[in-house]
C-alpha cells in the first residue's frame, strides 16, 4: 500500500488512480441503479457509469496505446450514444408519467401479465 | 505537481458528488450533483490532454443532457408528494453488492495494472489530425462509426418525437 | 374395362356428396340422387359381368383381369400394398350380387325408410357401404380386401347404430363392431403371416398355384402346426367373424336392431357372405397346402349350420329367425367350401358355394324386405303380434312364400339347385356329412314355414289399424328379387363359375336331390300340420321337451357364456388390475410431474417479477459471482 502512496505523491498520476476514481463512479451507479425508483435516477445511474467507462477507456488509451486514438473515439462515441439514450429514455419517461402519472418503476409491471 | 494536486482536487469531487447524486432524495438535487460529475469528468480528459474531448464532454453532457434531465425533472416532479421510500434490506443489499463489486474490481487493478503506468507526453491532437482520423475510411480511421451515429441520432430524435408527442 | 373403376369411384362419390349436404337438401332429393347413383353402378357391373362373361374366355379358362392397379404403400422391395381391380368369376358374381341387392334395397329404403329421422345419412352410409363392399369383393390383393373388410365394418357398425336413440340398437352395433373387429385381428395375424413367408400380398400370386411362392413356409412350424395352417386358419377366422360362424356368431342376431333393408343388405346378402367369399378367393391355398383347415371350415360350418337351425326354429322375433336362417345357411356355403376340391368335377363343393351365396343373396334379401314390408304394416317384430297377412298383404305374401320355398329347397326355385349341389358335395365328401346337411335342410324348410305360417296364417291378430300392402317402391324390389328367386336356379353356374376357371357342367344328382326333395317336403307338411292353423301340438312338443326348447329359444346360452367371460373373467381379474394400475401408477407418474412442475413454477415464479432493478441485481450478482470464481478459484 506503501508503494501505491509514493507512487500516488511523486512523479505523474498513475492509471490506477483513474481507473480507482471510475470504479467509485461506477459502483456509486450500480448502486443507484439498484436502489432508486425513480426512473430519472435510474437514468442518471447509468449516467455515472457510461462516464465511469470513458474514463476508462481514454486513462487507457493516454496510458497504454499514446499514439492511436481508439480509446477516445470509443469516448466520443459512447457520449454522443448517451446522449441519444437520455434523450429516447427521457421522452419514453414523459410517456410513461402521462398514462400513470408516476414514474416509479414499481409500477411498471403490467407487461409481467 | 500542479497536474497531481488538479487530478486529486477532481478525484474527490467526483468520487464524492457520484455517490451523493445516488444517495441524494431529492432528485433536482442528485441532478446538480451529476452535473459536477460530468464537469469533473471533462476536467479529467483535459488533464489525459484529450481537448476537443473535454469540449464535447461539456458541450453535450453538461450543456444538452442536463437540459433534458431537468426539463424531465419539472415536467415529472410533483411537489409535496413523498417519494422514495425503499427498503432498507433493498438498500443494505444493493450497497453490499456494490462494495463487494468495488473491492473485487479494486482487485484486480492493483495486482494487474499497477506496472504499466506511464504517462507519455506527447503534443496536442490536432484539430486537422482529429479530422483526418474521424472522417477518413482508412485503418484507425472513423467514418462508418461516424456515420452510423449520425443515423442514430437522427432516429433518436424522430423515435423522442413519436414517444413524447400527445396522441 | 377400365370403366369398372367407376363402380367404385361412384358410390364412394355419392356417399362424400350426401355425407356433405346432409340435410341441406329435402330428404326426397337425397334419396332419389343415392337410388339413381346406384341405378348407374348397377348398370355398370351387369355390363361389366356380361362383357367379362362374353369375351375373356381364352382356351376355355376364364381370364383374371386387372383392367386398374396402383401401388398405394411400398413397405420393402418386395412387399407392397397395391390398390386396384381384380376381375375373375367369383368377383364378377359378387359386383352383380351386390350391386342387384343394394339397387333393391335403395329403392326399397324410399318407402321403408320415409320420414325418418337421418334420411340422408342413411342414405349416405348405404353409398359407403356399398362402396366398401364393391371394394373389398374387387380387391386385388389380400390387404386391399382387408382395407375394405374394415370398412365395410364400420359402415356396418354405422348403420346398426342408425337409431342412435335406441340403447338396445347402440349396444348391438357396438357389439358387432368388437365381435367381428376380435375376429379381424385374426385375419390380421394371419396376413401378416402370410405375407412374411410369402413375401407378397397378391392374390394372382398366392393363388396361381406356384409352389416357390410357398417356399418359405418349408419346415417352419408353431406347436406342431405348420405355420401356413397356421396363416390360414387365422385368415379364416377373420372370415368366421364376419360371416357369423360359431362361436363368433352371436353379434349377427342383435344386428337386427338396425332397420330392416340394411338387415337386408348387410346382415343377409352381402356382407356376412365376405367370409366365404374371402375363403372362396385363397381356396387354392386352402385346398393345396392346408387340407386339415379345409376340413376344419367344413366342420365349423357344419356345426354352426345345424346349431343356428335349431335355434332358428324356436325364435319368436322374425328378424331373428332370418338372422339365424342366415347364420345356417352360410353355415351351408362354408361347408360346402370345405368339402370342396381343386378343379373339374371335384370342384362341386366351390362352385355350389358360389352358387347358393348367389341365389340365397337373392332370395334372403328377398325375405328380409318382405319382413321389413310385414314391420312396416304392423309395427312389430313378433310373430304373435301377426298372423292372417296374407289378405291384406297379397304381393308380400306371395314374394314371401316363393323366397322360403327357395330356402326349403323346392323346385324349380333357385335355392333347390344351389342346396342339392351342396348336398351332392357333401355325400360326395361323406355319407354322414351329407345327412347332417340334409336334416338341416330339412329343419330349415321346416322354420321356413314355421316363420311363413305364423306371419301370413294362423290366428289373426288384433291390429290397431288394418294392415295395407306396401307403397309400390317396396313392392317392386319384391317382385323383381321373387323373380331373380324363381329363375336364377336355371343359370348354368358351373359353365361361370368354377374353382379353376374352367367351366364344367354340372348334373344334377337325382339320388340326392330326391331325397332332400322329400326331406324339405315332409319339413313343410310338419309345419303347415303345426302353424297352420292353430295347434296345440307346437306348445305340447315345447312343453315336452321344455329343456331342448328353453335353452334354444335362448340361443344355447352362447351370449351368457361370452359375458361371463368378458364381464366376470377378463373384467374383473384382467381389466381392472390394468385400469387400476392405469389410473394409479402411469396417470399418477404423470399427474406428478404435471403437479410437481406446477409447484415448482408457482414457487419460483416471484423471480418473474417485471421489476428490472431486481434482474439487474441478479445479473450483477452472478456476474461478481464469476469474476470471484475466475479470479480465486
Amino acid at each position: 500500500m506503501g508503494d501505491l502512496m509514493t507512487t500516488f505523491f511523486s512523479g505523474q498520476v498513475p492509471v490506477e488512480a483513474y481507473l480507482g476514481v471510475s470504479l467509485i463512479m461506477f459502483f456509486a451507479g450500480v448502486y443507484g441503479f439498484l436502489t432508486r425508483r425513480n426512473m430519472l435516477m435510474i437514468l442518471i445511474s447509468i449516467e455515472l457509469m457510461l462516464n465511469a467507462a470513458d474514463i476508462n477507456f481514454t486513462a487507457f488509451n493516454r496510458y497504454l496505446f499514446p499514439a492511436q486514438l481508439e480509446g477516445f473515439y470509443f469516448a466520443l462515441f459512447t457520449i454522443a450514444i448517451a446522449a441519444c439514450e437520455t434523450a429516447v429514455a427521457i421522452a419514453i419517461i414523459i410517456n410513461i408519467y402521462r398514462n400513470l402519472t408516476s414514474v416509479e418503476v414499481g409500477n411498471l409491471d403490467q407487461m409481467k401479465e | 505537481m500542479a497536474q497531481q494536486i488538479i487530478f486529486y482536487i477532481l478525484a474527490i469531487i467526483i468520487s464524492l458528488f457520484s455517490i451523493m447524486a445516488v444517495t441524494s432524495k431529492q432528485i433536482i438535487r442528485s441532478a446538480t450533483y451529476l452535473l459536477f460529475v460530468l464537469i469533473a469528468t471533462a476536467g479529467f480528459y483535459l488533464l489525459l490532454g484529450y481537448n476537443y474531448l473535454f469540449a464535447v464532454q461539456v458541450a453535450v453532457y453538461a450543456g444538452g443532457v442536463m437540459v433534458l434531465f431537468i426539463f424531465a425533472i419539472l415536467l415529472t416532479n410533483r411537489p409535496g408528494e413523498s417519494h422514495e421510500n425503499e427498503l432498507p434490506v433493498r438498500r443494505i443489499a444493493a450497497g453490499i453488492t456494490a462494495v463487494a463489486g468495488l473491492a473485487l474490481s479494486a482487485h484486480i487493478i492493483y495486482w494487474n495494472i499497477k506496472k504499466i503506468s506511464q504517462i507519455v507526453t506527447i503534443s496536442d491532437i490536432s484539430p486537422a489530425q482529429l479530422g483526418h482520423t474521424m472522417l477518413g475510411t482508412g485503418k484507425y480511421q472513423y467514418l462508418l462509426p461516424f456515420e452510423v451515429i449520425s443515423i442514430l441520432l437522427l432516429a433518436c430524435i424522430v423515435g423522442a418525437i413519436m414517444i413524447a408527442r400527445k396522441r | 374395362m377400365q370403366y369398372t373403376l367407376l363402380i367404385l369411384a361412384l358410390p364412394l362419390l355419392n356417399f362424400i356428396v350426401l355425407g356433405l349436404v346432409d340435410s341441406k337438401w329435402k330428404p326426397k332429393v337425397a334419396g332419389t340422387i343415392g337410388t339413381l347413383v346406384l341405378t348407374i353402378v348397377a348398370a355398370l357391373s351387369y355390363y361389366a359381368t356380361y362383357e367379362y362373361f362374353s369375351f375373356h374366355k381364352v382356351n376355355g379358362v376364364f381370364e383374371k383381369l386387372m383392367p386398374f392397379n396402383m401401388e398405394w404403400l411400398r413397405f420393402t422391395d418386395y412387399l407392397h400394398i397395391n390398390l386396384g381391380i381384380l376381375l375373375d368369376p367369383i368377383s364378377v358374381m359378387m359386383l352383380v350380387v351386390v350391386s342387384t341387392v343394394s339397387l333393391m334395397v335403395h329403392i326399397y329404403s324410399l318407402g321403408y325408410m320415409k320420414g325418418e329421422r337421418g334420411f340422408e345419412r342413411y342414405y349416405a352410409f348405404l353409398s359407403l357401404f356399398t362402396f366398401s363392399m364393391l371394394g373389398l369383393v374387387l380387391a386385388t390383393n389380400i390387404f386391399q380386401m382387408y382395407i375394405f373388410w374394415e370398412l365395410v365394418g364400420v359402415s356396418s357398425y354405422l348403420l346398426i347404430g342408425f337409431y342412435y336413440t335406441k340403447p338396445s340398437a347402440v349396444a348391438a352395433a357396438k357389439k358387432a363392431f368388437i365381435v367381428t373387429r376380435f375376429a379381424d385381428l385374426g385375419f390380421l395375424i394371419g396376413i401378416l403371416l402370410l405375407s412374411y413367408f410369402t413375401k407378397t400380398f397378391d392374390f394372382e400370386a398366392l393363388t396361381s398355384g406356384n409352389a416357390s411362392v410357398f417356399a418359405g413356409f418349408t419346415g417352419v412350424s408353431f406347436m406342431g402346426i405348420s405355420v401356413l395352417s397356421w396363416a390360414m386358419a387365422l385368415i379364416f377366422i377373420g372370415g368366421a367373424g364376419k360371416s357369423a360362424m360359431f362361436p363368433l356368431h352371436i353379434w349377427l342376431p342383435d344386428a337386427m336392431e338396425g332397420p330392416t333393408p340394411v338387415s337386408a343388405l348387410i346382415h343377409a346378402a352381402t356382407m356376412v357372405v365376405a367370409g366365404v367369399y374371402l375363403v372362396a378367393r385363397l381356396f387354392p391355398i386352402y385346398d393345396l397346402y392346408t387340407p386339415g383347415v379345409l376340413h376344419g371350415i367344413a366342420y365349423v360350418g357344419a356345426f354352426t349350420s345345424l346349431f343356428a337351425a335349431i335355434i332358428a326354429v324356436v325364435q319368436t322375433d322374425i328378424k331373428r329367425v332370418l338372422a339365424f336362417s342366415t347364420i345356417s345357411q352360410i353355415g351351408f356355403m362354408m361347408v360346402a367350401l370345405g368339402v370342396s376340391k381343386m378343379g373339374g368335377e371335384q370342384g362341386l363343393g366351390y362352385m355350389a358355394s358360389m352358387f347358393h351365396l348367389f341365389t340365397h343373396a337373392m332370395f334372403k334379401a328377398l325375405l328380409f324386405l318382405g319382413a321389413g314390408s310385414v314391420i312396416h304394416a304392423v309395427h312389430s317384430n313378433e310373430m304373435n303380434h301377426m298372423g292372417g297377412l296374407r289378405k291384406y298383404m297379397p304381393i308380400t305374401n306371395i314374394t314371401f312364400l316363393i323366397a322360403c320355398l327357395a330356402i326349403a329347397g323346392i323346385p324349380p326355385f333357385s335355392g333347390f339347385f344351389s342346396k342339392d349341389e351342396i348336398l351332392t358335395a357333401a355325400f360326395q365328401f361323406s355319407p354322414y356329412f351329407g345327412a347332417l346337411m340334409t336334416f338341416t335342410a330339412g329343419l330349415t324348410a321346416f322354420y321356413m314355414f314355421r316363420l311363413y305360417y305364423s306371419i301370413f296364417w294362423g290366428k289373426e291378430h288384433k291390429h290397431q289399424h288394418t294392415p295395407h300392402e306396401s307403397p309400390l317402391v317396396m313392392a317392386l324390389p319384391l317382385v323383381f328379387l321373387a323373380l331373380v328367386t324363381v329363375f336364377a336356379g336355371f343359370i348354368p353356374f358351373g359353365e361361370l363359375v368354377s374353382s379353376d376357371r374352367v367351366p364344367f357342367h354340372s348334373e344334377l344328382d337325382l339320388t340326392v336331390a330326391s331325397i332332400s326333395v322329400i326331406v324339405a317336403l315332409f319339413s313343410i307338411t310338419l309345419a303347415t300340420i303345426f302353424y297352420r292353423k292353430e295347434s296345440k301340438i307346437p306348445s305340447l312338443l315345447a312343453t315336452k321337451f321344455s329343456g331342448l326348447h328353453k335353452a334354444a329359444s335362448s340361443r344355447f346360452y352362447v351370449d351368457e357364456v361370452y359375458l361371463f367371460i368378458t364381464k366376470k373373467v377378463i373384467f374383473n381379474n384382467v381389466s381392472r388390475p390394468i385400469a387400476w394400475f392405469d389410473r394409479h401408477i402411469i396417470d399418477g407418474t404423470m399427474n406428478g410431474f404435471a403437479s410437481t412442475t406446477q409447484w415448482g413454477s408457482l414457487k419460483i415464479k416471484g423471480v418473474q417479477s417485471g421489476q428490472v432493478q431486481q434482474y439487474a441485481y441478479v445479473f450483477l450478482l452472478g456476474t461478481l459471482v464469476i469474476a470471484a470464481l475466475v479470479l480465486f478459484v
